[in-house]
């Protein structure tokens, strides 16, 4: 008896050690990954310094290296994604928690999730088969003739560019807002909708007073986890962005992204500075997204903290 | 008509069932309940578990609508009106018919925001009328003099009973002629039950109450008039002195000489 007891107790101790060296090792792996990008970098980073953030020269033929083109089509074409799918990612949040029970919502909501399984390289070819000339076609003419005042909406319309990346991300991160939206407007309390409703409120009132606040925080938290994916996307932007380091204020005109450039000629690099330059925008790269994941993780926390709920 | 108790001429009826039966998709839940409930009076539903008492109170605010599968057959009438007519406003109609929960539901906002609500979302903006219909509102709940210091406080800080006088609140805030309750006192101890029957005694003057309870004490504490329920139906009502001490049908004594439930 006292034997064995000892032997568990030992067994005991290496199987928190087990434990432990395996989440060490998530942690190892991920600052590795922030060393070496930054060694391969180094080159890029002695060469052109901080300006490498703010010159919109990319020029691999003189060696001539700066982010801002790529940085400025990332973020364009994530927030602006963001921005399409806010309404049509809550309000079918909204439908199929609030307004219909049973198989349909479950079908529909299955469905939703199905977009997320389709890999990013036929959204791109997609994209390029059927958005791009729809776009072309119908939407950038009517977009010019309405709102051609605006510079957004001015230029040659070519279809393929930053607003058809943004198009083909928004559908991309549709399904992770609006399942993740739903699954937090799922669990608001049945009594608080009742309360609700016996003194009176409509349904859309229940809705705008107590569902949407009280699920707020975990809106939130979807819509960030879908700009995080957006802002990593490569293969479908690259494939309808238009691959032009330019910074255009029209939507219409080709753009670059983080992700794309590196995708495009990490192959073709040869150069030391450039190899170095491309690391140095992995690196960026992956800064941004973590430096979006840590502010949705605060905006959450504070959001559930003024709703007066812990986690 | 509805089954009347014997009550004194001038009592006039509020709420008149007739013959009311529901189901819960193919299985029924209530057989044809029929009676008349008085107007500012307390009238408490009791009966063992499953017995159909909610059921029959959700009714009366039509709450069961939220529940898919419900059906209904028999006649709802308050004041006069039959309030399953396709012509009844429904959102209306809850906020003649109030409506307290078993467990207290304030919500994740201020007390002040909790007693506005209802207001609120009927149209009224003016700040200085809104700051008067919480304190009456909270003053009739007897909950003013522990909030009035933190009325922007969370309601989620306030005490199960504090929360449960904030949801009667609530409710009074927006004028409801009748107040529903669903074992209000069933979450809370026993000196917050106390003091909600107190509040109960405090609110017939004005209001006509039907609680739920399953504490045969507590109704025959709080109210004038008991309604017995059993699988379903409504076995006797009457005034609960009679009730409690010379009960006509056997099951209604064995009920409450506790022989069963």
């Amino acid at each position: 008896m006292g034997k064995s007891s000892s032997v568990w107790r030992r067994a005991d101790t290496w199987f928190i050690v087990g434990v432990a060296a395996m989440a060490g090792s998530v942690l190892v792996v991920a600052a590795a990954l922030v060393v070496l990008l930054s060694i391969q970098a180094a080159p890029a980073f002695q060469a052109f310094g901080l300006g490498f953030f703010v010159s919109r020269m990319w020029d691999p033929v003189d060696n001539e290296f700066g982010a801002l083109p790529f940085l400025y089509g990332t973020l364009v074409t994530s927030f602006l994604a963001l921005f399409m799918v806010i309404f049509v990612g809550i309000g079918s949040a909204v439908f199929l928690t609030q307004y219909v029970k049973g198989w349909i919502a479950s079908v529909t909501g299955f469905l939703i999730e199905l977009l997320a399984a389709i890999p990013s390289v036929v959204y791109g070819l997609w994209g390029i088969f059927v958005v791009a000339p729809w776009l072309r076609s119908r939407v950038e003419p009517w977009l010019a003739e309405h709102f051609g005042f605006l510079p957004l909406f001015q230029g040659p319309q070519l279809g393929v560019g930053l607003l058809a990346a943004s198009f083909i991300l928004a559908i991309m991160i549709l399904p992770t807002v609006a399942s993740l939206s739903r699954d937090v407007m799922a669990v608001v309390p049945a009594p608080l909708k009742e309360g609700a409703l016996a003194l009176g409120a409509t349904h859309w009132e229940m809705i705008r007073t107590i569902v949407l606040p009280y699920s707020w925080p975990g809106v939130i938290g979807a819509l960030m986890l879908g700009l995080g994916r957006a802002l990593g996307e490569t293969m479908a932007v690259t494939m309808v962005i238009g691959n032009r380091p330019d910074i255009s204020v029209s939507l219409f005109a080709p753009g670059h992204s983080m992700a794309s450039v590196i995708a495009n000629e990490f192959t073709e690099a040869t150069s030391e500075v450039h190899i170095a330059a491309l690391s140095e925008i992995g690196l960026v790269l992956f800064l941004v997204t973590a430096l979006f994941s840590l502010l949705s993780r605060w905006m959450v926390v504070r959001l559930m903290a003024r709703a007066g709920r812990e986690e | 008509m509805g089954t009347m108790p014997d009550v004194g001429a001038d009592q006039t009826v509020k709420i008149d069932v007739e013959n009311l039966d529901l189901f819960y998709g193919k299985q029924q839940a209530l057989f044809g309940v029929s009676m008349s409930v008085p107007a500012r009076a307390v009238t408490a539903l009791i009966g063992p578990s499953g017995c159909g008492k909610s059921t029959f109170l959700r009714t009366l605010n039509r709450m069961n609508d939220l529940i898919a599968g419900v059906r209904i057959s028999g006649t709802v009438r308050i004041d006069g009106t039959d309030i399953y007519s396709p012509w009844i406003d429904v959102v209306d109609l809850r906020k003649r018919v109030g409506m307290v929960f078993q467990r207290p539901n304030p919500f994740p906002m201020s007390v002040y925001d909790n007693v506005a609500y209802g207001p609120r979302i009927h149209g009224l903006r003016n700040r200085r009328k809104l700051d008067e219909i919480v304190e009456n509102s909270l003053r009739r709940a007897a909950l003013w003099d522990e909030v009035k210091d933190r009325l922007h406080q969370p309601a989620l800080g306030l005490s199960g009973g504090q929360q449960q006088r904030l949801c009667i609140a609530r409710l009074l805030a927006v004028e409801p002629e009748v107040v529903l309750m669903d074992e209000p006192t069933s979450a809370l101890d026993p000196i917050s039950t106390l003091r909600i029957e107190e509040l109960i005694a405090d609110l017939k003057e004005t209001y006509t109450i039907v609680i739920v309870t399953h504490n045969m004490q507590q109704a025959a504490r709080v109210s004038d008039y008991t309604a017995f329920f059993l699988n379903g139906e409504l076995v006797e009502f009457n005034a609960t002195a009679e009730l409690f001490t010379k009960p006509k049908d056997k099951r209604t004594e064995d009920y409450i000489t506790g022989r069963f439930g």
